[in-house]
């Protein structure tokens, strides 16, 4: 079993689904139950990684290699590094929440949905453990079919807008990246990550592949100003799908970066780290303005997502302005390291944020804030947790919010303070939309009858926002072993992009 | 003369036409109510040509009656695949055919006869057999299109084929007969498509020769389906029976890729400079139209019709790259193609029944909760279409996308992929009308109840997943035939 782990994790809730349909419309119950069994499954296989994985060496482990297509010599190759061993365990972890979070609130072809969720899990295990860029590709692009799926069924009014626009737009990033692919392909005759990564290039090449690149991952991440399709897909996507696409889909795009961009073309990356920065801090301080001024409370934190993600972004590249330009190592790592970290956080802080929204979505069907007033009233724990995630969601020390911010932040003074005093902005625009949010939300009188009605949350949802809540907050207090496990892997990448290729 | 190794090469051809013959006898001196017998005959019959094509598998080449006829490994495979959708196309007509009381001889020996045009064409060493080839496939298929002979679209649509089809066959006679004079101006003049490879050498007469070039590329233009010789596609898709469009864009497009092959790269090899850039233009044409206009169609068949010529264009990135690795990609292009088409029109078939053709995209309204698996048999075929991975249609696009680029031509490659965004569009629309929409009042979606039907099509669809999954020996088999 520990030779395929990796296949294990990727084919196990794919191949979940087909008894979860099978299930059927007749028994939505045993689909349930099989979906839940298989994501506690799942997550139960992806803990072995933890025992498996060996932190201290750093490194692509758990390696399997099958040639896949002879003829291109494309491998089914699969690895992780303590990066993706961070963000499968997350995906995992993610993965049981939704599928207890859509149980009875799902009513239409419940199967349908679980299999969907099943489906999409297994495939961005997959997307995080690929080595062989075809097989990257595939994975990153199949991801849409479910979630295309998962928004236009059991999406909200405007669904079928908000999925397609999300669809033809992930796409139109991607494509490009194929092409740059497949050039690579006839420079090296191979897919191979890590072949391609040691491939000379000339400049001129390498810029043109980079903003290939670029687009691509920046419409996932998603980076100003290719975020439109982020608001529209979150605030039509189910619950379950809203909280996939926020803590787990995001992360392909910062992934991507350190998979791609970085190792395959350093110096252009170096070049034009200055059009990421700009961007990043573009959505860390407009994206923050524009998240105040919503009244939609999906709307809000997907805006907030934005923001968030433009941290991981700065980090990565601000890495790029200490290893190149003043050879600070250490700091450079501080600045990846915190970008890892805000990545595993906003997947934690995101998702819980969604599930709330989603449960206020259950009982008064509006996602609209001044529906709202007095929640606290009447679900006082719910409010406990709500407010929770909002401090960890404007990066109060002791969440995991702060913590990876604080390392790019400080990472980014030595850069650049100006850089550092625009980035830190962020710790007072998230505070002040999401305070603001829950001000209007949860405090003062309850504001109208339906309000009053609502019930206190039940026990499934105790579960899921205590599962979150513990995530956050161990995150928050101990961050070291998230660190360790991907320490040796962060120094490794930053030693790469020290590396000149021209 | 023939000798017995010449019969022995074109066995399968031979035992078609026998058994084709055979059929037409039967069904003469059949009882009406035996007739439905002649459909698992049919079947039966093809499917022991497959047999004969798979036993007798020729390596290397070899060639019959004075190198009129090639038997390489390219023509087997196309031969196998036309059959194969061929009887594909035969086992999700019957119902409709039944239903619409045209379960008659004349389908299934038309059908064989096409396809025996087929195997001719994708044979051809020299000028005549092409076409021959063209002919035999053509004129049946203008019958096919007629086989409802007594209601107005398919009779317009027939005829409408017949005139252009003619046209272009002129078109490609007049090119031939240039080429022909060509070969002559310095030499023995030959209608050999291998003598006619190093006519470069010694004709007088490059500009003759390229003359005669354009012509035969608009004939083949034409039989493709790409644009801008692609007016008849539309009309052909949506007028002819179902069953019929599906074999026009399955085995056709095999045929023609076989056409275009042997002219192009056995005939005119030398002169592929010239032919690159025409089949390029006419790839970015096909594209830009195809994907354009079949945005705006409400009607399924149209908007297949206009996906096809946009396909086509994608198989001519493949052709236009005009090496090896380009013909693999084209030719994996064609299969791919074919097995996509035949799965869309399948779910159609599947879905009709008498007084309803299923042919507007409306009428898959709310498809999934009618008929779960049929809505996720056709939403296969449409990613599969769009070219989504993991699906089988997604590694056909990268093959003909990489084929371009290692022939220098980025350029195109990146034409490709900017329509295959544009194309998603319409591919999506499909799967939103059949997931996300609720079903008209009083639909009575359902699947027929045929189990050959379900079982068939369930197998065909799902072949798109798994060759999608593991398509590396497909992609061997193609390249081995062009010596890769």
């Amino acid at each position: 079993m520990f030779n395929h782990l990796l296949s294990l994790l990727i084919w196990l809730p794919v191949a979940g689904a087909i008894p979860v349909l099978l299930a059927g419309s007749t028994r939505p119950n045993l689909a349930r139950w099989l979906s839940l069994l298989v994501a506690v499954l799942t997550f139960a296989v992806s803990l072995f990684l933890l025992v498996q994985y060996n932190p201290d060496t750093g490194g692509m482990q758990l390696t399997e290699s099958y040639l896949w297509i002879a003829s291109w010599g494309v491998h089914y190759g699969l690895a992780v590094d303590g990066i993706s061993v961070a963000l499968i365990l997350m995906t995992t972890f993610v993965g049981i929440l939704v599928i207890a979070g859509a149980w009875e609130v799902i009513q239409d072809k419940p199967h349908q949905y679980m299999a969907a969720m099943l489906i999409l899990e297994g495939l961005l295990i997959g997307v995080f453990c690929a080595t062989d860029a075809l097989l990257f590709y595939a994975l990153f692009e199949a991801i849409l079919i479910p979630m295309f799926i998962l928004i236009g069924i059991w999406g909200g009014p405007r669904r079928v807008y908000a999925t397609l626009k999300f669809f033809i737009y992930t796409f139109f990033g991607s494509v490009f990246m194929l092409i740059a692919l497949l050039y690579l392909y006839e420079k090296a005759h191979t897919f191979d990550l890590a072949t391609l990564a040691a491939l000379p290039l000339t400049m001129k090449e390498q810029s043109w592949i980079f903003f290939a690149f670029l687009i691509a991952f920046a419409i996932k991440v998603p980076m100003v100003p290719v975020h439109t399709w982020l608001p529209d897909a979150h605030v039509e996507a189910p619950t379950g799908g809203s909280v996939v696409l926020a803590a787990v889909m995001l992360k392909i795009g910062g992934y991507g970066f350190l998979r791609f961009s970085l190792p395959i073309v350093p110096d252009a990356s170096e070049h034009f780290a200055w059009v990421v920065i700009a961007l990043s801090l573009i959505a860390v301080v407009y994206i923050g303005y524009v998240a105040l001024v919503q009244e939609d409370m999906k709307k809000l934190v997907a805006y907030s997502s934005v923001a968030h993600m433009g941290f991981v972004t700065l980090g990565i590249f601000i890495a790029f302005m200490l290893v190149r330009e003043s050879g600070n190592i250490d700091m450079a790592q501080l600045g990846m390291q915190g970008a890892m970290v805000q990545m595993i956080s906003h997947g934690f802080v995101s998702g819980a944020m969604f599930t709330c929204i989603g449960v206020l979505y259950d009982r008064m069907h509006t996602r609209s804030i001044k529906d709202y007033g007095g929640v606290i009233n009447v679900m006082p724990w719910f409010g406990f947790f709500y407010v929770l995630f909002a401090m960890a969601n404007c990066g109060l020390p002791g969440t995991s919010g702060f913590v990876g911010e604080f390392m790019v932040i400080l990472a980014s003074f030595a850069a650049n303070p100006w850089i550092a005093l625009f980035a830190a902005f962020t710790l007072i625009i998230g505070a002040a939309y999401t305070l603001w949010l829950v001000k209007r939300v949860l405090w003062g009188d309850i504001t109208n009858s339906h309000v009053a009605e609502m019930k206190e949350i039940n026990g499934r949802e105790t579960f899921v926002l205590v599962a979150f809540a513990a995530a956050v907050l161990a995150l928050g207090i101990w961050p070291q072993p998230l660190v360790h496990l991907m320490d040796s892997s962060v120094s490794q990448l930053v030693h790469q992009i020290a590396i000149h290729k021209i | 003369m023939p000798t017995f190794i010449d019969i022995l090469i074109m066995a399968p051809e031979f035992y078609l036409v026998a058994a084709a013959c055979l059929l037409l006898l039967l069904d003469a001196f059949m009882k009406p109510e035996q007739r439905p017998m002649l459909h698992w005959i049919s079947i039966v019959v093809l499917l022991v040509a497959v047999y004969m094509l798979i036993a007798g598998q020729q390596e290397p080449a070899v060639t019959a009656f004075g190198d009129m006829f090639v038997r390489d490994r390219v023509a087997d495979i196309l031969k196998i695949f036309a059959l194969l959708t061929t009887v594909l196309v035969m086992v999700y007509a019957r119902p409709y055919l039944i239903d619409r009381k045209l379960l008659i001889g004349e389908f299934y020996t038309l059908m064989i006869f096409a396809v025996i045009g087929i195997m001719l064409l994708v044979s051809a060493g020299n000028l005549v057999t092409v076409y021959l080839g063209l002919e035999l496939l053509s004129l049946s298929s203008y019958a096919l299109v007629a086989l409802n002979r007594d209601a107005r679209l398919p009779s317009e649509a027939a005829i409408k084929y017949f005139v252009l089809g003619a046209l272009a066959s002129g078109m490609l006679l007049y090119g031939m007969s240039m080429v022909y004079g060509a070969s002559g101006m310095g030499g023995t003049p030959s209608l050999d498509l291998a003598q006619l490879h190093n006519v470069m050498a010694y004709t007088t007469a490059p500009k003759l020769l390229l003359f005669g070039l354009i012509f035969m590329i608009v004939g083949i233009g034409f039989k493709l389906g790409a644009a801008p010789f692609h007016m008849w596609i539309p009309d052909v898709y949506q007028g002819a029976p179902t069953p019929v469009t599906t074999f026009i864009a399955s085995g056709s497009k095999l045929a023609a890729f076989g056409m275009a092959y042997r002219l192009l790269s056995s005939g005119m090899g030398d002169l592929s400079q010239h032919w690159q850039l025409m089949l390029a233009v006419l790839a970015v044409v096909s594209l830009a139209i195809g994907n354009l206009v079949a945005i705006v169609q409400t009607n399924l068949k149209r908007m297949l019709a206009y996906s096809t010529i946009s396909h086509m264009g994608y198989l001519l990135l493949g052709l236009a790259a005009a090496g090896p690795e380009g013909y693999a990609a084209a030719m994996f292009y064609a299969i791919c193609y074919a097995l996509m088409g035949v799965a869309a029109f399948g779910v159609m078939l599947a879905l009709t029944r008498a007084g309803f053709e299923c042919e507007e995209i409306a009428d898959l309204k709310g498809l999934n909760q009618k008929s779960p698996w049929m809505a996720f048999l056709m939403l296969l075929a449409m990613f599969s279409l769009a070219g989504v991975p993991p699906l089988f249609g997604f590694w056909a696009k990268v093959l003909v996308l990489e084929a371009a680029i290692h022939a220098n031509m980025l350029w195109l490659a990146i034409v490709g992929i900017v329509f295959a965004i544009i194309g998603l569009y319409y591919y999506l629309h499909v799967i939103k009308v059949m997931y996300f929409d609720k079903p008209a009042e009083g639909s009575e979606l359902k699947a027929k109840p045929d189990a050959s039907l379900r079982v068939v099509l369930s197998l065909n669809a799902l072949s798109l997943l798994v060759l999608g999954l593991y398509w590396g020996p497909l992609l061997g088999w193609c390249r081995s035939a062009f010596g890769l």
